[in-house]
């Protein structure tokens, strides 16, 4: 086409002759559509369809019958599942909290504009992250042995006793939120990290003109400037902590699937894995992925009320 | 979650020297003791079990129990290694996690730059409401819609098939969503209304100006996607159930729960063997992916 006769248009669409423009208006849904269509048919479409399945009885390679809301009354009646609720609760509590403040932290001190080998201490804090989580999950469960880990070994070296960190409820939960924390942590404080240096160095002059110190400065300037950055990490580390899953798996080795002996440590992901995959029970399996979706999403909304509350004090 | 860091633009690395100059230089010549103290416990701490994993993949299983611990690198990482070999086809498993996660990387990059050049390029109607769907499906927990997922691919016929881990990898919305960043940044409207006076038709322009602009932020997508393809473990474990199709880290999995291996040293060496390549290409590259999660935080 002769570009002396065509017009740019506005939209930057070269356009004089019509068949010209009704390809531009299509062409952009060909590019998107792969998106949508992959995303629909295994993301989307499957996340609306288990809420169908959790009102069967449904066995893989067994009758389906449809019981309505039945799935739902016995998952409310069973221990099982308000144990594994209860343990991906506090399991969440454990390796979030100290995970996030462990990451200002860290973040406040890469951020000292004098370090020297700045890149090998962001790759070294990083290094967690990009191992896998059954690497993880095999070396901590050796890590926290009861006979021969390294962590009872240190316990004992300083006069405390060995733990069966595997048999309680809490130490096994401890073991397991670490293997979390020592995943994220790094990855947090590198977000931290980058948020914190695109804030105005003005603001710390003021600071300091008012006589404020480093670490005065550090409350009054870098934590609420850090306010969405808080929000942010503090959901994706809600939305992904609420749906462990390998950790507590690996820590309980053979017999992984209960989360230990008791259940002392077994997930809400763990029991609907159990419950879908070992049980073949489909229907009851959805219902408690349902039940775990509506809990992330009110977690994740008191989550954005409680850290922009946090942040804002 | 557009807004929720809108912070400053992407300039993440630059202002570092703005900060140096407003620290008044008489008094903080020198990084305090408590700089590097939390400095080396972080360093420690991270590194740590991962020379652990070296010491214990490296030694018999008897040093194993020794107290205190062996602290020192053994000899006997190739007599593990060869039981690893011995209890899973370990270079199969190998093999499928590199075609698994080689795809998806390229697969991920190429259909998120086609939909981030639509976004942030092609006006069309409906344009805004869609990348309002992609950014909200970030953090939807698709995990939890296994079930369907696996009725879905055993409909296909993909179960035991590693088409099952490949296909749904494909396509992110962070991917979508960080590639028409990475369009909107670095390729100015001008060059593609010249493109586009000189006749060429999208495509062309997709092919030879945006693809070609964002190689930088394009391969710093294909090494996520690889990495996390490499590590998937929930959904490998579920949709493949015999040791040929394992990827290496179902097993692992596999190594760990089998019974008659529950020598740490053997299971130690199978994670050498799957961590190795991915610690030689963050050694690589590192600095490339720690710039990624830095400027990624500040887009999302």
């Amino acid at each position: 086409m002769p570009s002396d006769t065509s017009t740019v248009t506005l939209n930057g669409v070269v356009g004089s002759p019509r068949r010209r423009r009704r390809r531009a208006s299509l062409t952009p849904y060909l590019y998107i559509a792969p998106f949508f269509l992959v995303f629909g048919v295994f993301g989307l479409f499957p996340l609306l369809y288990t809420a169908f399945i959790s009102l069967w009885d449904w066995n893989p390679i067994g009758d389906k019958t449809f019981i309505g809301f039945q799935n739902y009354t016995e998952l409310f009646a069973d221990p099982r599942f308000w144990n594994a609720a209860g343990n991906t609760l506090s399991i969440w509590a454990i390796s979030t909290i100290p995970q996030l403040i462990a990451a200002i932290v860290m973040a406040a001190v890469l951020n000292n504009a004098l370090l020297r080998a700045k890149t090998a201490f962001r790759m070294a804090v990083l290094v967690p992250n990009i191992t896998s989580v059954v690497a993880i999950g095999v070396i901590f469960t050796q890590l926290f042995g009861r006979d021969y880990g390294m962590i009872n070994w240190l316990l004992q070296s300083v006069g405390l006793d060995r733990i069966d960190w595997q048999a309680g409820r809490l130490s096994s939960q401890i073991a397991v939120s670490m293997m979390v924390m020592w995943r994220w942590t790094g990855y947090n404080a590198l977000i931290y990290l980058a948020a914190m240096q695109s804030i105005p160095s003005s603001l710390y002059e003021a600071a300091a003109i008012d006589g404020a110190n480093k670490v005065r400065q550090f409350l009054s300037v870098t934590i609420p400037q850090l306010r969405p950055t808080i929000i942010f990490t503090a959901i994706i580390s809600t939305i992904g902590g609420l749906q462990v899953f390998a950790e507590p798996l690996l820590f309980g080795g053979q017999g992984g699937t209960t989360g230990g002996a008791s259940r002392q440590f077994q997930t809400l992901a763990l029991f609907l894995y159990e419950q879908g995959f070992r049980n073949f029970k489909f229907g009851y399996g959805s219902a408690i992925a349902w039940a775990l979706f509506v809990i992330i999403a009110i977690a994740t909304v008191v989550n954005l009320k409680l850290s922009s509350r946090i942040a804002s004090e | 979650m557009t807004n929720l860091i809108a912070t400053s633009p992407p300039t993440a690395l630059a202002p570092v020297p703005a900060r140096a100059r407003r620290r008044r230089p008489a008094k903080h010549h020198r990084v305090g003791w408590f700089t590097y103290v939390v400095l080396g416990a972080t360093t420690f701490l991270s590194l740590f079990p991962i020379y652990w994993m070296f010491v214990i993949a490296s030694n018999d299983t008897s040093a194993i129990n020794n107290v205190p611990p062996v602290l020192i690198p053994g000899s006997n990482f190739m007599a593990n290694a060869r039981q690893v070999f011995d209890a899973v086809p370990f270079w199969r498993n190998l093999g499928n996690s590199l075609v698994v996660a080689g795809t998806i990387a390229v697969g991920q990059v190429f259909f998120s730059a086609l939909a981030g050049f639509a976004f942030a390029k092609l006006r069309f109607p409906g344009r805004n409401a869609l990348l309002v769907l992609v950014v909200g499906t970030m953090t939807v927990p698709l995990q939890l819609a296994v079930i369907p997922q696996f009725i879905l691919i055993t409909h296909i016929g993909w179960v035991n098939d590693l088409r099952a881990l490949i296909v749904p990898g494909l396509v992110t919305a962070f991917g979508v969503f960080w590639m028409r960043q990475a369009v909107d940044n670095s390729l100015p409207d001008e060059l593609i209304d010249a493109a586009r006076i000189d006749g060429a038709r999208t495509s062309r322009v997709f092919w030879s100006i945006a693809l070609p602009s964002i190689r930088p932020a394009a391969s710093v997508l294909g090494l996520f996607a690889f990495m996390g393809a490499w590590n998937d473990f929930f959904w490998p474990l579920i949709v493949l159930n015999s040791p040929e199709t394992f990827t290496v880290q179902v097993a692992l999995r596999q190594l760990q729960s089998q019974a008659y291996v529950t020598d740490y040293g053997v299971q130690m060496a199978g994670i050498v063997l799957a961590t190795v390549p991915l610690l030689l290409i963050f050694l690589l590259l590192g600095r490339q992916i720690v710039g990624g999660i830095m400027d990624g935080a500040l887009k999302s």
